[in-house]
């Protein structure tokens, strides 16, 4: 089958998968949202048996297994666990201008961190345990991005 | 664990862009190799485990597109969307259930025919972090960070791996990119997402793999040398990166016990000859190893500098030159397999580790080492 290939380019077929989804929030995800959009706090669940707090939320603790029983309000700052500073991105995944950062946070009241942004930043400015704190967008819709980024904590940590 | 052998192993040429192959026309390449590896035809395959992922395909069930190219017409045929030591793990099951006495198992992937940040992307939840653009780069480059942090690991001790496993790569014909390098030239290399730099990442690759396994009985009639399963077992961590704890590896440190317990490893310093583990990015390299007990915590990249893991160490790993070297996705589990076995036949040519009679292999799956798949493989029965 090899013959004719000479000096042949060889077919590439281009397409493109397009299938829209709606992922349901859920009953926990939309108060949580719902308190993002609304109030600007963040709430967490807390497990009904070990007492952990969760952020982000959700309705089984995976630790002991047993049902998050109770809402907890957290902080709108918190720790910084790890972080990178983002150099290169696919340009239909980057939602700042490069560069910017991911972030583990803790906030304060929580018992596990949580992915974000991070801006507003110097260069070598991030370190790992630093306090941030959250930006949040002024026209918020109830989701992830209803805060911006979280910056370096201006106020006294 | 009743006795199951490897007795064929395939693999096509990892290549950046194989644009003269569609991903059956590597599946077939890389199943008939293994079946004339094994001295077998497609006849003596009892069942058969396929390793593919839709959204790298582009399309719906991707397993079915394979049927042909595997030869799993009028066969019991099931898959795997995972690495291919996972893929492997269920092919070993179904012959240890005693309905079948052969297993292939086949892993595709071609890296070239989508866009990779978008597809790992993906794997992320959609309420909560998918949004927010993280990929596999951003997400490891968080576990680097952690993990650097915590044990004063150097971008420098990282380098070393790539140079190391691009190196190995020169004596391995199906890597895709052997690279001679120095630890100051992976230093220069530009930062993607802080610490990782472009050569500390594994390159997209196209490429295809395939492994039979066999009951004992049916060993006995394979063409080559059975090298045997000592060991297995797979273990996971929490999906979100929040509630795990990134510089920790105790997914593999269970999975390491256990696989170990199995195949009566009480110190694989000493009773390991080698080791190919997922190196997708250099610091991994030196998580995994901690994590499969040849160093303490924090010693990964030390054990790395002094030059243990390098051919010719005490301890060679990825002598096949690594993911680092060629990583199509899914398959590259199914490599280090191939690797060890390679090496325990003695068939592992310019890299052949001396006297290698007892291997690791391993492999991963979901961000930052979710989970991990660990596997003894022995000469001897």
């Amino acid at each position: 089958m090899d013959d004719w290939r000479e000096n042949q380019e060889l077919l590439v077929m281009e397409g493109r998968i397009k299938v829209p989804y709606r992922w349901f929030a859920g009953e926990v995800g939309t108060r949580y949202f719902e308190s993002l959009r609304d109030e600007r706090k963040f709430l967490g669940t807390k497990c009904g048996k070990c007492g952990k707090v969760h952020h982000v939320p959700r309705r089984n603790c995976p630790d002991c297994f047993a049902e998050c029983s109770e809402w907890v309000e957290l902080g709108s700052s918190g720790t910084l666990e790890t972080y990178t500073v983002v150099r290169r991105q696919h340009p239909q995944l980057a939602p700042l201008p490069l560069p910017y950062g991911y972030g583990i946070i803790r906030l304060d009241g929580a018992d596990t961190g949580f992915l974000h942004l991070l801006h507003e930043f110097e260069e070598g400015g991030l370190a790992t345990g630093m306090r941030v704190e959250a930006v949040f967008a002024e026209e918020r819709e109830g989701k992830i991005l209803d805060v911006r980024y979280f910056r370096p904590a201006k106020g006294v940590s | 664990m009743e006795p199951v052998a490897i007795v064929g192993v395939g693999m096509t040429e990892m290549r950046r862009e194989r644009k003269a192959d569609g991903y059956p026309d590597l599946v077939y390449e890389a199943t008939r190799k293994a079946l004339d590896d094994a001295g077998m035809e497609i006849g003596d395959v009892d069942n058969v485990i396929t390793v593919s992922n839709d959204f790298f395909d582009g399309r719906t069930i991707s397993s079915m597109a394979i049927q042909d190219a595997c030869g799993s017409f009028d066969k019991n045929v099931s898959t795997v969307e995972g690495d291919g030591t996972f893929g492997a793990f269920y092919g070993l099951m179904r012959i240890l259930s005693g309905s079948f006495g052969t297993t292939l198992v086949c892993a595709h992937h071609k890296g070239s025919e989508s866009e990779m940040p978008l597809i790992t992307n993906a794997m992320f939840d959609p309420i909560y972090e998918r949004f927010l653009g993280v990929e596999a780069v951003t997400s490891s480059a968080l576990q680097a960070r952690a993990y650097m942090d915590k044990y004063g690991i150097t971008e420098e001790q990282c380098a070393m791996v790539s140079v190391k496993n691009h190196g190995n790569a020169f004596a391995n014909p199906v890597a895709q990119l052997p690279l001679k390098l120095t630890v100051d030239e992976v230093m220069a290399s530009p930062y993607i997402a802080d610490p990782i730099k472009l050569l500390d990442c594994c390159p997209i690759s196209d490429g295809a793999s395939a492994v039979i396994l066999a009951s004992a009985e049916r060993a006995e009639k394979a063409a080559k040398k059975p090298v045997w399963v000592k060991g297995v077992a797979h273990c996971s961590d929490a999906y979100h990166l929040g509630d795990r704890d990134l510089s920790d590896v105790r997914a593999l440190e269970e999975a390491a016990r256990k696989a170990y317990a199995m195949a009566g490893i009480d110190d694989p310093k000493k009773q390991v000859d080698l080791v190919e583990l997922y190196d997708a990015f250099t610091y991994m390299e030196l998580m995994w190893l901690e994590g499969l007990g040849f160093c303490g915590r924090g010693e990964g990249g030390r054990l790395t500098a002094s030059g243990e893991t390098a051919m010719g160490g005490r301890l060679p790993v990825n002598a096949s030159g690594g993911c680092l070297s060629g990583n199509p996705v899914l398959v590259a589990g199914l490599n280090r397999i191939i690797e060890c076995v390679l090496q325990i036949r003695g068939e592992a040519g310019e890299r052949q580790v001396e006297g290698a009679r007892t291997a690791v292999a391993h492999g991963i799956n979901g961000p930052c080492g979710q989970s991990h798949c660990v596997w003894v493989l022995g000469g001897e029965k």
